[in-house]
C-alpha cells in the first residue's frame, strides 16, 4: 500500500519517451501539469482540463490517456510517450509529422500534439485505416483552426506511406 | 524615390515564391512539441499565480466581501477586490459618450455571471484556488435582463444609470430616398431575426504575465493578446501610465484567436494591477470554464429587415432595424461589431436606398468583443434569409433574385449607398463558375430525387461581400457628424513592417501582425524572398511584438483579415526600398546602371550580362562593414521600416457615409442538406464555396482559412450557443454543453477560386479568413428552410427546435396514465406541487417546521441550524449527490403565517458551487384520522457554477433531495415514510446547488 | 481549475481498498479510469479526502465467461471489453453500445464499473446493464452482496452502493441467440445520449430499455406487439419516463425519439 499525504510532495518516477525522469508532486498534481511545468515537456497542451478537447492526450503504458484526467502519482513506474518522442531526431520529422506539414494539417498547432499522439498510437495498431475510422478516432479531439479535413488527409497519407515503407523493408 | 527592381528566383526559374503552397516554416517546431505558447515559457523566479473569483449572479449588489480566511491560507500573497484594483487603476474607456464606467472587476455590483469579484494571488494556482473558495461574498440579487428587446422595454431592470433604459446608443441613418422607394415599390418583404450568441473560442485560453517596476512606475506585460493595438492605449490609461511605460509583448506562438484574444485586455489590467500591488510578477492562465463563461462573446442581435422589391425581384430599398446586445459593459472597441459592416449593409447587391436604425443595448451577459466575422454573420443572416423569402414570395428562383441584384461587373470600384468603396470583382462570373464547377444542376436533381422518395432535402444559396482591412475610423460612425468634428478625425489603417540586413547579409523581417496560427512567417518569407531573389528559407521572420521596441500603430494586430492585404504588402514595400538601395550599391560595384540590376538566385546581377554579378550577402553586408564605400545617394541598408496606410480609408463624411473597409472579397456559396426524419439532424450533403479574395499569396493557407472558417460557421449554424436562462444564469459552461464541431460533423467543402486583384493593396490581395463565418451559417439555414418548407429559422439548428417547427400535435399521454412531469418553463425555474399524508396532527407538523432541532435532524447533511428570529433560520449544510459535494449556507424566512394551516417560505442558499433561491407555500389540513394532509407548491431557481456546468442533471436531483427530506420529516412525525415526492424548500435550496452534470 | 487536496492511496490489495473505504467512508472515492471523477475534481465539484486507486489490482481486471454469465471486474477498462474476442458473441448488445461510450481516448482508460458507479442517466453502460438484467457485486469489509441492475440505480448519479462499499464487478447474462438492437441520438458523436434505446427479443416477447430520459435507465417488457397496440404501448412508455427539457433537447423531442426509435428497434429484433 502506498498512501501519499495531501499536502506533501512525493517522488514520481517514470519513463518519458524512453528516458527515466523523476520529480516531486503533491497527490493532486495533474499529469499534464507535471509534464509541462515540472519536467518542462511543454509540447503536451492543455485546452479544457475536463477531458473533452484532447489537446493533452499522451500515451501511458500503451493506452491513449487524457493527461488532464490523470494524476502524476498514477503514472509512477509507467512508460509514457509524448509528442516530444515522435520525431526520429531533433532536426528531422517523422512520417506522420511530415504528412501534417505537407497537408497544412495544423495552423496554430495547439491541438496538434494530442492529435499526433492519437494517430501515432492508432496507426501502429491499425496500419490501413479507412477515412471513417480516422474520423471516429479523431472525434475525441477538437481543432478550432483547420476544419479537420487536412488532418484526415495527412493521417491517411501517413498510413499509406508507413505501410508501403514497411512492405519495402520486409521485402528487402 | 523608390526604384523599380525586378527579381527572379533561383531553383525555379522566374516563378515567384508568392502564390505557391510552400511548407510552413512554423510547422517543424509545432509538430515536434517545441512551440512557444505563453504557458510554455518560463517565468521569473518568485512569480506568483492568480486565480479569479467570479460572480455566480447575473445581476446583484455586493454587500460585503470577507477575504480574511483566504488571506490567511499559507502560500497566499494577496486577495484583491474591486476596491484594491480601483486604488491603482482607472475605469476602461467606453466606446460611446455616456457617463458610464467600465471596470475589469466588479466594484459594488455584478452585472453578469462570471464577472470578476476578487483576485487571489498565491505561490501556485492550486493554492490560489483553495483560497478563493474561502472568500465569502454576500450578494443582494437584482432583476436581470438577458434579451436585447426585453432590455429596452420600460420597467426593465437597468444595468448602468448612465445608459437610461439600457440603451447605450440609438442612431438613425438615411441614404438615397428609402421612403419613396418603399412607397412606390409593388412588394414589401420583412423578416425578424434573432442572431444567437456564440464564440470562436480558441483551444488555447487567455494568458497574462505581468510585472511592475515601482522605481520607474512601468509595467511589463506578456500576453497572448492579438490586437488591435489601439487597445494598448486603453490598457495604459487604465493603469495610469503613459504608453511608453506599458511594455506589451506577445509570445512567439498563440493557440488560435479568431478575434477572441482581443478580449484578454481587461485581464491585462487586472493582472498588472495585481503585480503592482504585490510587487511581484504575477501570472494568470485562464481555464476553460472561465473562458466559456466570461471571456468574450460575439454579439447577439435582434434585427428587423424590410425590403422594397420590384416584381422581378430587384431590391429597391432596405430598412434595417438592428438592436445590438453588447452584454453587461460596453468594452472597447464595441459597439464596433455593429458598425464594422456599415458600408456593406447592402451586401453584394446594387441597392441605392437604405434606412437604418442602430441601437446598442446592455444586458446581464458577458461583454462582447472581436470574433471572426465580426458583424458579418449577424448582417448576412438577415439579408440573405430575406433574399430567400423574397424569392419564395415572388415565386422566383432564389438564385435568380441574387443574380438580379448583384452589382454589375463593370461598376468597380463601386461606392455603396452607405459609403463603402468596393474595390474590384466580377460577381456574375464568380456565380457562373461556382454553379458550373459546383454542379448545381446535378444537386437540384439530387434534391428532386430525394424529395420523390419522401426525404427532407433542401438547397441554400448565399452571396456575400467580405470586407477586410478595417478603417480605424469606422467606429466613429456611431457618433453624429457634430460629435465627430469635436473629437477630431479618425481614419486609416497604418500597417508596419521592418526589413533588416545583418553583417553577414542575412535578412530578417519584423511585423506587428501578431499571428495566431495563420502562418504569417511563411508568407512574409515568400514575399521578401521574391524581392531579394532569395529563397524563403533565407529569410527569418519574427512576428512577436514588443511595443517598447517595434514599429507599431493602433492598427497593428491580427484582426479584420488585414494580413495579406496590408501587412504582407507593407513588408514588400520595405523590402523593395532596401532592394532599391542595394541595387544602387551593386550598380556602382558592377559598373552598370541601377536600372540594369536584377536580384536572382542569391545574386545581384546585371540583367544584360548575368555573369557580371555579386553575391547578395556581400552587397547586403556592406552597410555594416564599409559604409564609407557606399555610393553617396544610396543610404543605409541595415534596416528599413515601412508604414503604409491606404488613402481610400477616409473618415465618415458629413452624411455618415463610411468606407468601413479597404478590400472587399466576394463569396458565393450554395449547399445541399438532408434532414433526418427521425432525429431532425442536419447532414451536409455538399457545400460549395466560391471565393474571390484577389491575388492569392499561398493557396494552401487560403484554403486553410476557408476550411477553418467553414468549420466554425458550421458550429455556429448547427451546434454552438452561449445559452442563458431568463434569470441570467449561464447554461453552457463546459465543452460538453458548448458544443464544438468535431471530425464527425465537418465535411470537406468544395472550394473554388477566382482572382480579381485589389487595386488598393500592394500585392493585390484581399482578406479571406472571415468570409465563411459570414456566408455559411445563413447558407445552411436557407437550405434547411428549403428542406423543411418553413419561414422562420433560428440558429443554432438544434433538432429539438426543428421538431417544434415541423411536427404537429404530439400524441397525448394515455388517459389515466402518467402526465408530463413538471415541465420547466423557458425561464428554467423549477416548479412543482404535491400532496402527501403525514401521521402527526397539523399542530405537530407545524411545530416541527418551526423547530431548529427537528430541521437539523431531517435535513440531510445539516450541521447546525440557528434560529435568527422566530421565523428566520440559518443553517450550515454539507450536501452531496454522488461524488459532488459542497458546503452551503442557507437562509429561510417564513411569511404569511397562519398557524397551523398555511405558511409561505422564502429562502436562499449559497456556496462555492452556486446558489439557489425559492419560494414555496405549504398548506396543512387534518386528514380526519388524526394525521395531516400536507399540500405544497414551490418555485425555485438555481444559479452559479453548478448551473453552467451541470444544468443537465438538475431537475432529477432536485426531486431526489425533496424526497430524501420528506421521508425524514414524515418519519420524524411518526409516519411510515412518505409516498412519492415530499417537500422541503429548506433542503431543496441548499442541495440544489450541489449538482453536476459530469462528462466522462 | 486544479483539484482540491486529497490523500492518494495506491491499493495493493482489495483488502486495502475496503479498509480505506471503511475508515474514510463518504470522504473516500475509488479512482479507477478517472474519466468522470477527475473532471469533477478539476472543477472542484467533488472534495474527497482520500482517493483509492484500484487500477494496479490485477484481480479486479477480469473479463471472464462463466457459464451463462460474463463477469467484468472493477478494473476492466472499456477498451479491454471492446477488445475481448468473445464480446460480439456473448454480449452482442454491449458490443453495439460500447463504441458509443465517449471516445477512443476515454475508453482506453475508462472502466465499465466506473461508468456504472457514476450512474449518469444518459450513459450507455447503465442502459446495457439494465437492458440485460445484469447484477452488481458490492463488497465491504464485512460482507459481499449482489444487487440487480434495476435496483442498483437509485436516481441521477445515485446508486444503491453504500459509502463503504466497493463495486467489485458485475455480471451480465449471456442470452443465447438473442436478437438485439441499439440506437442512440446525441448532439454529436460521443456525447451523452439525448435518448438511447436498446431492444431485445425475449422469450415472452420484446424488451425495450431507454436511457437519457428518466433519472435512471428503464426497461419495459411487452409481448410481441405490433400496429397501434405497439404505438400505444410506446406512447405510454414515452410519457411515463417523465422527460424534461434541457439545453440540448426538449421533453417532447425525447418522447418523439422514444416512440420512433423504439418502434424501429422493436421491428428490427422481431423481424
Ligand atoms: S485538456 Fe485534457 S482533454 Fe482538454
Ligand atoms: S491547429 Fe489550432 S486548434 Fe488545431
Amino acid at each position: 500500500m502506498t498512501r501519499l499525504k495531501a499536502d506533501q510532495r512525493h517522488a514520481v518516477r517514470f519513463s518519458l519517451n524512453g528516458k527515466p525522469v523523476e520529480d516531486e508532486a503533491e497527490p493532486r498534481m495533474l499529469l499534464s501539469d507535471f509534464l509541462r511545468h515540472q519536467l518542462g515537456a511543454t509540447g503536451t497542451h492543455v485546452g479544457c482540463e475536463h477531458g473533452v478537447c484532447g489537446a493533452c492526450t499522451v500515451v501511458v503504458d500503451g493506452m491513449l490517456t487524457r493527461s488532464c484526467l490523470t494524476l502524476a502519482a498514477q503514472v509512477d513506474g509507467c512508460e509514457l510517450k509524448t509528442v516530444e518522442g515522435l520525431a526520429p531526431s531533433a532536426d528531422r520529422l517523422g512520417v506522420l509529422q511530415q504528412a501534417f506539414r505537407r497537408n497544412h494539417a495544423l495552423q496554430c498547432g495547439f491541438c496538434t500534439a494530442g492529435i499526433l499522439m492519437s494517430l501515432d498510437h492508432y496507426l501502429s495498431r491499425h496500419p490501413t485505416p479507412s477515412e471513417a475510422e480516422i474520423r471516429d478516432l479523431l472525434s475525441g479531439h477538437i481543432c478550432r483552426c483547420t476544419g479537420y479535413t487536412p488532418i484526415i488527409q495527412a493521417a491517411l497519407e501517413a498510413a499509406a506511406e508507413l505501410t508501403s515503407s514497411k512492405k519495402e523493408t520486409s521485402n528487402a | 524615390m523608390l526604384q523599380a527592381v525586378t527579381s527572379a528566383n533561383r531553383e525555379s526559374g522566374d516563378q515567384p515564391w508568392v502564390g505557391r503552397s510552400i511548407e510552413r516554416v512554423e510547422d517543424a517546431a509545432l509538430l515536434a512539441g517545441r512551440g512557444r505558447f505563453i504557458d510554455d515559457l518560463g517565468v521569473a523566479p518568485g512569480t506568483l499565480h492568480a486565480t479569479i473569483l467570479r460572480s455566480p449572479h447575473a445581476h446583484a449588489d455586493i454587500l460585503s466581501i470577507d477575504v480574511d480566511a483566504a488571506k490567511s491560507l499559507p502560500g497566499v500573497a494577496a486577495v484583491l477586490t474591486g476596491t484594491d484594483v480601483k486604488a491603482v487603476t482607472t475605469s476602461l474607456v467606453v466606446g460611446v459618450k455616456a457617463p458610464v464606467e467600465c471596470w475589469p472587476i466588479a466594484m459594488d455590483r455584478v452585472r453578469y455571471v462570471g464577472e470578476p469579484v476578487a483576485i487571489v494571488v498565491a505561490i501556485d494556482r492550486a493554492r490560489a484556488e483553495d483560497a478563493a473558495e474561502l472568500i465569502n461574498v454576500e450578494y443582494r440579487p437584482r432583476g436581470a435582463v438577458v434579451d436585447p428587446l426585453g432590455a429596452i422595454v420600460s420597467g426593465a431592470p437597468v444595468l448602468h444609470d448612465g445608459f437610461p433604459g439600457n440603451l447605450a446608443s440609438d442612431r438613425s441613418f438615411r441614404y438615397g430616398d428609402p421612403e419613396k422607394a418603399f412607397a412606390e415599390a409593388p412588394h414589401r418583404f420583412s423578416i425578424d431575426i434573432r442572431y444567437p450568441r456564440n464564440s470562436c473560442t480558441p483551444i488555447e485560453t487567455y494568458g497574462v504575465v505581468a510585472s511592475h517596476d515601482a522605481g520607474e512606475d512601468a509595467f511589463e506585460v506578456l500576453a497572448n493578446f492579438q490586437g488591435p493595438f489601439s487597445i494598448h492605449t486603453v490598457i495604459a490609461r487604465a493603469l495610469k501610465v503613459p504608453g511608453n511605460r506599458l511594455r506589451l509583448r506577445t509570445p512567439p506562438d498563440s493557440g488560435g484567436s479568431f478575434g477572441v484574444k482581443q478580449g484578454v485586455f481587461p485581464y491585462i489590467v487586472l493582472i498588472a494591477a495585481a503585480a503592482r500591488i504585490t510587487g511581484r510578477p504575477v501570472k494568470w492562465i485562464e481555464d476553460r470554464l472561465e473562458h466559456l463563461t466570461a471571456s468574450v462573446s460575439a454579439t447577439n442581435r435582434a434585427t428587423t429587415l424590410s425590403a422594397a422589391v420590384a416584381a422581378d425581384g430587384k431590391i429597391l430599398a432596405l430598412d434595417w432595424d438592428q438592436v445590438e446586445d453588447c452584454g453587461a459593459h460596453l468594452r472597447a472597441p464595441e459597439p464596433a461589431t455593429l458598425y464594422r459592416m456599415h458600408g456593406n449593409l447592402t451586401g453584394a447587391y446594387d441597392i441605392r436606398n437604405v434606412k437604418i436604425r442602430n441601437r446598442v443595448v446592455v444586458t446581464n451577459k458577458t461583454p462582447t468583443g472581436l470574433n471572426r466575422g465580426f458583424g458579418g454573420p449577424q448582417v448576412y443572416f438577415a439579408l440573405e434569409r430575406l433574399v430567400q423569402r423574397i424569392a419564395i414570395g415572388l415565386r422566383l428562383d432564389p438564385l435568380d433574385v441574387i443574380k438580379r441584384n448583384l452589382i454589375g461587373a463593370g461598376s468597380f470600384p463601386y461606392r455603396t449607398a452607405t459609403g463603402a468603396l468596393l474595390d474590384s470583382g466580377n460577381y456574375q462570373e464568380a456565380v457562373a463558375r461556382a454553379v458550373e464547377h459546383g454542379r448545381l444542376a446535378e444537386l437540384k436533381a439530387r434534391r428532386d430525387e430525394a424529395r420523390a422518395q419522401g426525404r427532407l432535402y433542401g438547397i441554400g444559396f448565399t452571396a456575400v461581400v467580405e470586407p477586410s482591412v478595417s478603417n480605424m475610423g469606422y467606429i466613429t460612425t456611431v457618433l453624429t457628424a457634430a460629435e465627430r468634428r469635436k473629437a477630431g478625425p479618425k481614419n486609416g489603417a497604418q500597417a508596419t513592417a521592418t526589413v533588416g540586413l545583418d553583417p553577414v547579409g542575412s535578412v530578417t523581417v519584423h511585423v506587428a501582425s501578431v499571428p495566431q496560427g495563420q502562418g504569417h512567417r511563411t508568407v512574409l518569407s515568400q514575399v521578401v524572398a521574391d524581392v531579394f531573389g532569395l529563397a524563403p528559407k533565407d529569410i527569418r521572420v519574427n512576428t512577436e511584438i514588443d511595443t517598447a521596441k517595434d514599429a507599431w500603430s493602433i492598427a497593428s494586430g491580427n484582426y479584420a483579415s488585414r494580413f495579406a492585404a496590408a501587412v504582407a504588402g507593407t513588408a514588400k514595400i520595405a523590402a523593395e526600398r532596401v532592394a532599391g538601395r542595394l541595387a544602387r550599391i551593386a550598380a556602382s560595384q558592377l559598373n552598370v546602371e541601377a536600372a540594369d540590376i536584377v536580384f536572382a538566385k542569391g545574386f545581384v546581377a546585371s540583367k544584360r550580362n548575368p555573369e557580371n554579378r555579386i553575391a547578395f550577402s556581400r552587397v547586403a553586408a556592406l552597410s555594416h562593414w564599409s559604409p564609407g564605400s557606399l555610393p553617396d545617394e544610396a543610404g543605409q541598408t541595415i534596416r528599413e521600416t515601412a508604414f503604409w496606410t491606404p488613402p481610400e480609408l477616409t473618415p465618415p463624411d458629413e452624411d455618415d457615409r463610411i468606407n468601413s473597409s479597404l478590400c472587399h472579397g466576394f463569396i458565393f456559396d450554395f449547399c445541399g442538406v438532408e434532414i433526418d426524419r427521425v432525429t431532425l439532424g442536419t447532414r451536409i450533403d455538399r457545400y460549395v464555396t466560391m471565393h474571390d479574395c484577389g491575388t492569392i499569396l499561398h493557396p494552401g493557407m487560403v484554403n486553410g482559412q476557408i476550411r477553418g472558417g467553414f468549420a466554425q460557421a458550421l458550429g455556429a449554424a448547427l451546434l454552438e450557443e452561449y445559452a442563458y436562462a431568463e434569470d441570467g444564469s449561464f447554461l453552457t459552461g463546459t465543452l460538453a454543453d458548448y458544443l464544438l464541431p468535431t471530425t464527425t460533423e465537418v465535411p470537406e467543402p468544395e472550394i473554388f477560386h477566382m482572382e480579381t486583384p485589389s487595386p488598393f493593396t500592394p500585392l493585390g490581395a484581399k482578406g479571406v479568413g472571415e468570409g465563411n463565418c459570414m456566408s455559411t451559417p445563413v447558407c445552411l439555414a436557407n437550405a434547411v428552410a428549403d428542406a423543411l418548407g418553413v419561414a422562420d429559422i433560428t440558429l443554432p439548428l438544434v433538432p429539438a427546435r426543428l421538431a417544434e417547427l415541423v411536427r404537429g400535435a404530439e400524441p397525448p399521454p394515455p388517459a389515466g396514465g402518467a402526465s408530463a412531469a413538471a415541465v420547466r418553463g423557458g425561464d428554467r425555474r423549477l416548479r412543482g406541487e404535491g400532496q402527501t399524508a403525514v401521521k402527526g396532527a397539523p399542530e405537530q407538523v407545524w411545530a416541527m417546521l418551526l423547530d431548529p432541532a427537528t430541521l437539523q435532524s431531517v435535513i440531510p447533511g445539516c450541521q447546525r441550524v440557528d434560529k435568527i428570529t422566530e421565523t428566520h433560520f440559518r443553517a450550515d449544510v454539507t450536501l452531496g449527490i454522488g461524488p459532488v459535494t459542497g458546503r452551503y449556507r442557507a437562509d429561510v424566512e417564513l411569511f404569511d403565517l397562519d398557524a397551523p394551516r398555511t405558511a409561505t417560505l422564502r429562502g436562499r442558499a449559497t456556496g462555492a458551487l452556486g446558489f439557489g433561491n425559492a419560494e414555496g407555500r405549504i398548506m396543512l389540513a387534518p386528514d380526519g384520522n388524526g394525521g395531516t394532509t400536507l399540500t405544497y407548491s414551490y418555485d425555485a431557481a438555481i444559479g452559479g457554477k453548478v448551473a453552467s456546468i451541470g444544468g443537465r442533471l438538475l431537475d432529477g436531483a432536485t426531486r431526489v433531495i425533496i424526497g430524501q427530506f420528506f421521508t425524514a420529516l414524515a418519519r420524524k412525525a411518526g409516519g411510515g415514510g412518505a409516498e412519492g415526492a415530499g417537500f422541503s424548500l429548506f433542503a431543496l435550496l441548499a442541495k440544489l446547488g450541489s449538482l453536476f452534470g459530469g462528462r466522462r | 481549475m486544479k483539484p482540491p487536496t486529497f490523500d492518494y492511496l495506491r491499493a495493493g490489495s482489495v483488502g486495502e481498498v475496503l479498509e480505506g473505504l471503511a475508515q474514510q467512508g463518504g470522504d473516500a472515492r475509488i479512482l479507477a479510469g478517472g474519466q468522470s471523477l477527475m473532471a469533477m475534481l478539476n472543477m472542484r465539484l467533488a472534495k474527497p479526502k482520500l482517493l483509492i486507486d484500484i487500477m494496479r489490482l490485477e484481480e479486479l481486471r477480469q473479463i471472464e465467461r462463466k457459464g451463462d454469465t460474463v463477469i467484468i471486474g472493477a478494473g476492466a477498462r472499456q477498451a479491454d471489453l471492446l477488445a475481448w474476442p468473445e464480446l460480439a458473441e456473448a454480449l452482442p448488445l454491449v458490443s453495439l453500445a460500447l463504441p458509443w461510450v465517449g471516445h477512443m481516448q476515454t475508453r482506453s482508460r475508462g472502466t465499465i464499473c466506473g461508468s456504472l458507479a457514476h450512474a449518469d442517466p444518459s450513459a450507455e453502460m447503465p442502459l446495457a446493464l439494465v437492458a440485460l438484467g445484469g447484477e452488481v457485486f458490492l463488497r465491504n469489509t464485512r460482507r459481499r452482496r449482489r444487487i440487480a441492475a434495476k435496483d442498483f440505480f437509485a436516481g441521477m448519479m445515485l446508486t444503491a452502493r453504500a459509502e463503504d462499499e466497493l463495486i467489485e464487478g458485475i455480471s451480465l447474462p449471456v442470452v443465447k441467440g438473442a436478437r438485439v438492437a441499439f440506437r442512440e441520438v446525441a448532439r454529436r458523436h460521443g456525447d451523452f445520449a439525448i435518448v438511447a434505446c436498446a431492444a431485445m427479443k425475449t422469450q415472452a416477447g420484446v424488451r425495450l430499455a431507454v436511457g437519457g430520459v428518466a433519472d435512471v435507465p428503464i426497461a419495459r417488457d411487452w409481448p410481441e406487439l405490433e400496429g397501434t397496440a405497439l404505438d400505444d404501448a410506446l406512447n405510454a412508455f414515452a410519457w411515463e419516463l417523465g422527460a424534461r427539457d434541457d439545453v440540448h433537447a426538449t421533453a417532447r423531442y425525447r418522447r418523439d425519439l422514444v416512440r420512433m426509435i423504439g418502434r424501429d428497434l422493436i421491428g428490427e429484433v422481431l423481424q
